[in-house]
């Protein structure tokens, strides 16, 4: 098919059952409407608690619908969904995602349900609804098949993000935060945004599939060849901040320690797992491709550079989390070592026997999103009982609140890669599989910078049960807090025992080509 | 019919019928919990004597095996519509035999006679026995685990807790010891993941080609699969070069230098000692007894189970480096020894310097060697479990453990110091007691094949007893300061372990064939192996 059939296709208008596939998005959008309303109309005074539970109900009935369209898959029914021309994808690679962004963002908001305080929050209605466009931001991000859409959902992700991040309005930190966040925010936009132009100057389309097509053909040309280097190069700077991987990751302490606890557990979750599928998607939708071109070192050069990104995340994270004493900025300087293991399968490209990247990816997004989560929520009933997020509020925790300190253990064990967690088993996946195409320097950095890691992480341990209780303060943990933390626990723990059906059931139901490739129709 | 029950698994996880007793009880009832751990312990002891008992070396005898299927981790196989299935298999696996056996008889006794010195303990009693009981699993799952991904999982449960154990209860520089202690040995099991990691990659993969259409493509972690597959000469591994699947000499080189340095790490060979010497003299004597008397055991076992066994070739060509890295710790370890001020780290010297001669008893590659090896290991795990023993109960009575400090307490303690003799004369290798014949059956194999090396080693024994004397008669003969005067001999529950562990040692030294009975057979099959590549 032709550039120009594509593009009029494109034009094509949704039908009423194409509509119905857009429920999950749809819903999250009236719930935000509603409770726009209803923040309205409530009176000021009132908790605004309600809220929260509605927001949370939101969020459920979408994943809901998006469970039901996984089963659905499962049932035969013809997948993928191409809407508008393959701007808008629903697939597994798509629904998968979607289903972990809406369950951690659940688990955020019921966190957030007991620990966030008017004084502290002026606006609790605004803070618990403007989550809900950046979830679907995050969500039309991983159905995006189109240039276009994909920067839609970027955008409506990002400036939700920074009203939220700014949202303790009497707090200078969380200001600094979120002006540097819109800084660097806009300049990421821009780097993408120029690396994008530059795709579209070459082939003239902004469908994935059909750029893929048309590099195919001029390819072999050769003489592009050096504007895609460029083009490839904007746009991974400009996602590299995005999921602050180094070395664009000097935003995130500071964004991270200035924003609310849980708003920080969105940016370190969500935000970052959406634009690592994305760059999911443009890698192995229009680089991976070009590998059979003759000529054409790009694709390998691109893969090597991703895992060179990979790495210097891994080795950046954590050497400059070792002497960090905040707990914010040392999940801020984690997320970044993350981020590298979370490149490691977009990097690895597929090789011989090597295929399974989306079964490696998601497992190790789930284990990330539990530990995370929980880690995040324990920081946050800390913090708010000792009134600051240095690391030294966690002294004595283990006289104060022995449950909450042994929890505390299952993630830091887990953030450590460490058995028997989700973490672990997550690696050792991103391991095998690196392995298994030989990228075997990429396995030693990783073991090596986990090594590293278990110093910081440790540390938390060390205050928790080593020193002794500096801070008297009672840790009063709220009711839905406590189930997040004890939810994402045994979890974690789950994952580490029984890895197999989880990570295997996405292998066996994700197809490359039917939800990864976009292929002509 | 012990073949019939799960006795591997019953062994490995009873400690967790303390645990559960542990958490129901109050915390502040420190004799009821340290009862419930001492007995906790027990069980193990009891099963494994049973299966002890039970167990038959031969060839024909009973197989104890379990295997149960774990992680089955289906794959991406959209481009080989043919097979069908492609599987990363993990199974739980334990087996047992003539290697793994002395080691878990040494495990469970060292861990019953380190509960009962942990009377010592002198605060947060429950998670101390909790994470003490975490450990022995750990340990007992080492030893057994037959499949390498469920191998690693044991040998980092016995980290975690040992980081809390020697962290929380041990003295001044005890968190400064259990960092030490976490970061070397993160690093050796780090290297030891890449080595495993390297090793399913290429020598666990596996075709099962059930019929003419029916194949399973798997990679596999278990222990038989990758040495079956390494070792037959009709394997995808050792296919020709031009092949996909064979496993080059760089490979083989790679995993097995990998495995050297991440075992040697915790055994610990000589450059890469030096974070056992804190934690000698930083943890709870109670602890040091379970890291000296076994921990340090993980590293020569994996060493032989990981290292010898599967890369027999390669072990064989660097068979002289091993001794001489043996040699080196042999002297090292005692010079370093002689010259100590504190009791603890003449131990911690000597551990090295003894760990040594387990380097040449593996150099040697023949069955008399390897059994020395053996034998060392079960008796210096012994004997230096009874050392700290008693440096628990001295500094206890005396605050102290310094040499200059302590002296003439043969006079105030004659139980004790005569337990401190005996071990001493253990240690320093006088027959009839277990450390003379570890010593002896290693050098002896070891002068087999390499003479001059296996005359300086036996410099090294010598020095051994310069050390062990010196440091021994400082603390029970010569002047008595006047403060020890009124001390109290061993309590009977002190005095219980220090018997029980001496007549152990006793045992081993008069009547050998208790431990090199079982492991008989445990040889044969690498040194036919050897035998071959030397004959081919």
């Amino acid at each position: 098919m032709s550039v120009d059939n594509m593009a009029q296709q494109s034009f094509l208008p949704l039908t009423w059952s194409d509509a119905m596939y857009l429920a999950p998005e749809w819903i999250l959008i009236a719930f935000m409407i509603v409770l726009v309303v209803l923040d309205l109309a409530l009176p000021r005074r009132s908790g605004r608690k309600v809220i929260g539970w509605l927001t949370l109900a939101g969020l459920l009935t979408s994943l809901g619908f998006v469970i039901g369209q996984v089963l659905d898959m499962n049932a035969g029914t013809e997948w993928p969904i191409r809407l508008l021309g393959d701007s808008y994808r629903i697939d597994a690679f798509g629904s998968l995602l979607k289903i972990l962004f809406l369950s951690a963002t659940a688990l955020i908001v019921l966190m957030s349900i007991g620990t966030v305080k008017r004084e502290d929050i002026p606006d609790k209605g605004e803070f618990y609804y403007l989550l809900l466009p950046a979830v679907t931001g995050a969500m039309m991000m991983a159905s995006s098949g189109d240039m276009i859409t994909l920067y839609v959902g970027l955008e409506l992700l990002s400036i939700t993000t920074y009203v939220l991040v700014g949202i303790r309005k009497h707090s200078v930190k969380s200001a600094e935060g979120a002006f540097k966040y819109v800084v660097t925010g806009g300049i990421s936009s821009a780097l993408l945004l120029f690396g994008m132009s530059y795709l579209y100057g070459l082939t003239g389309a902004t469908n994935l599939g059909a750029i893929k097509d048309a590099l195919l053909v001029q390819g072999a040309a050769g003489d592009i060849q050096e504007l895609l280097y460029v083009s490839f190069f904007l746009m991974l700077a400009g996602f590299g901040i995005k999921i602050g991987a180094a070395p664009f990751h000097f935003w995130a302490p500071d964004v991270y320690q200035g924003a609310p606890t849980p708003i920080t557990a969105f940016l370190a979750i969500v935000s970052k797992a959406a634009a690592l599928a994305v760059l999911f998607r443009i890698t192995f939708n229009v680089v991976f491709p070009l590998s059979n071109a003759t000529d054409m070192y790009l694709s390998q050069d691109i893969f090597l550079t991703i895992l060179v990104l990979a790495a210097a995340a891994m080795i950046v994270g954590t050497t400059s989390a070792l002497r960090q004493r905040n707990a914010k900025r040392l999940m801020a300087l984690s997320g970044v070592a993350n981020a590298g293991y979370l490149l490691v399968p977009i990097g690895v490209s597929f090789k011989g026997l090597h295929m399974q990247n989306v079964g490696e990816f998601m497992f190790y997004l789930a284990a990330y999103i539990l530990m995370n989560v929980g880690a995040f929520a324990v920081i946050s009933v800390v913090s708010k009982a000792t009134g600051h997020e240095e690391l030294k509020g966690f002294a004595g925790l283990y006289y104060r609140a022995p449950w909450t300190a042994a929890a505390m253990i299952v993630f830091v064990l887990s953030l450590a890669g460490l058995p028997v967690t989700g973490g672990f088993f997550g690696k050792l996946f991103i391991l095998l599989g690196a392995a298994q195409s030989q990228a075997y320097w990429i396995v030693a950095i990783m073991v090596v910078s986990s090594v590293i890691s278990y110093y910081f992480y440790f540390g938390i341990i060390r205050q928790m049960f080593m020193r002794g209780g500096g801070d008297e303060a009672e840790v009063d943990m709220p009711a839905t807090t406590g189930v997040v933390v004890w939810l994402c626990a045994v979890l974690t723990v789950a994952l580490g025992i029984v890895p197999g059906p989880v990570i295997g059931w996405v292998n066996e139901h994700f197809s490359i080509i039917r939800d990864l490739f976009i292929m002509s129709p | 019919m012990l073949a019939d029950i799960p006795i591997l698994s019953l062994i490995t996880f009873s400690p967790l019928i303390g645990i559960l007793v542990l958490l129901l009880l109050p915390k502040q009832n420190s004799r009821w919990l340290k009862v419930t751990a001492v007995t906790a312990t027990l069980i193990p002891l009891a099963l494994s004597l049973w299966l002890y008992a039970d167990f038959d070396g031969t060839l024909g005898g009973k197989p104890y095996k379990e295997s149960v299927t774990w992680v089955n981790a289906a794959l991406n196989k959209e481009t080989m519509p043919d097979i069908a299935s492609y599987l990363f298999k993990f199974q739980y696996q334990m087996g047992i035999d003539g290697i793994s056996l002395p080691l878990l008889l040494l495990t469970t006794i060292v861990a019953v006679m380190a509960a009962l010195a942990s009377v010592h303990v002198k605060k947060r009693w429950k998670a101390f026995y909790l994470w003490f009981l975490l450990l022995e699993i750990g340990m007992l799952g080492v030893f057994m685990a037959r499949d390498v991904f469920l191998f690693f999982i044991f040998f980092e449960l016995t980290l975690i807790p040992m980081f809390f154990l020697i962290g929380i209860w041990g003295f001044g520089g005890r968190e400064k010891a259990a960092n030490r202690f976490l970061i070397y040995n993160g690093i050796g099991s780090a290297l030891m993941l890449l080595a495993f990691v390297m090793l399913v990659m290429t020598a666990g993969f596996r075709v099962d080609q059930v019929d003419q259409q029916t194949q399973h493509v798997y990679y596999s972690g278990s222990y038989e699969v990758i040495k079956d597959n390494l070792t037959d000469p009709d394997s995808f591994v050792n296919a020709a070069p031009e092949s996909p699947l064979h496993m080059s000499d760089t490979m083989r080189w790679s995993i097995f230098i990998l495995l050297l340095i991440a075992f040697g790490i915790k055994l610990p060979i000589f450059p890469f000692h030096t974070w056992m010497l804190r934690v000698h003299a930083e943890a709870h004597p109670a602890i040091v007894m379970i890291h000296s008397g076994v921990l340090l055991k993980m590293g020569a076992y994996g060493l032989l189970r990981f290292g010898v066994f599967l890369f027999p070739s390669q072990m064989r060509d660097w068979a002289t480096v091993l001794a001489i890295l043996g040699v080196i710790n042999i002297l090292y370890g005692a010079v370093l020894a002689f010259r100590q001020k504190e009791f603890k780290l003449v131990l911690a010297y000597s551990s090295i310097s003894h760990m040594g001669i387990v380097l040449l008893g593996i150099a040697s590659l023949n069955e008399i060697g390897l059994q020395g090896a053996m034998i060392q290991l079960v008796s210096h795990g012994l004997i230096s479990a009874l050392l700290f023993l008693i440096v628990g109960s001295l500094q206890e009575r005396t605050g102290t453990t310094e040499l200059g400090e302590l002296g003439g307490l043969a006079r105030s303690l004659p139980f004790m110091s005569g337990i401190l003799l005996t071990a001493g004369m253990a240690s320093l290798g006088l027959p009839g007691l277990s450390g003379f014949i570890g010593e002896f059956l290693s050098l002896l194999g070891l002068f087999d094949s390499m003479r001059v090396l296996t005359a300086v080693a036996v410099l090294g024994v010598i020095l051994t007893a310069v050390y062990v004397l010196r440091s021994v008669l400082a603390i029970t003969f010569g002047p008595m300061p006047e403060r020890f005067g009124a001390l109290r001999d061993a309590r009977l529950v002190e005095a219980v372990p220090m018997i029980a562990l001496l007549a152990f040692i006793i045992l081993i030294g008069v009547y050998p064939s208790v431990l090199t009975e079982p492991m008989k057979h445990g040889f044969d099959a690498l040194l036919q192996q050897l035998n071959v590549k030397v004959g081919g």
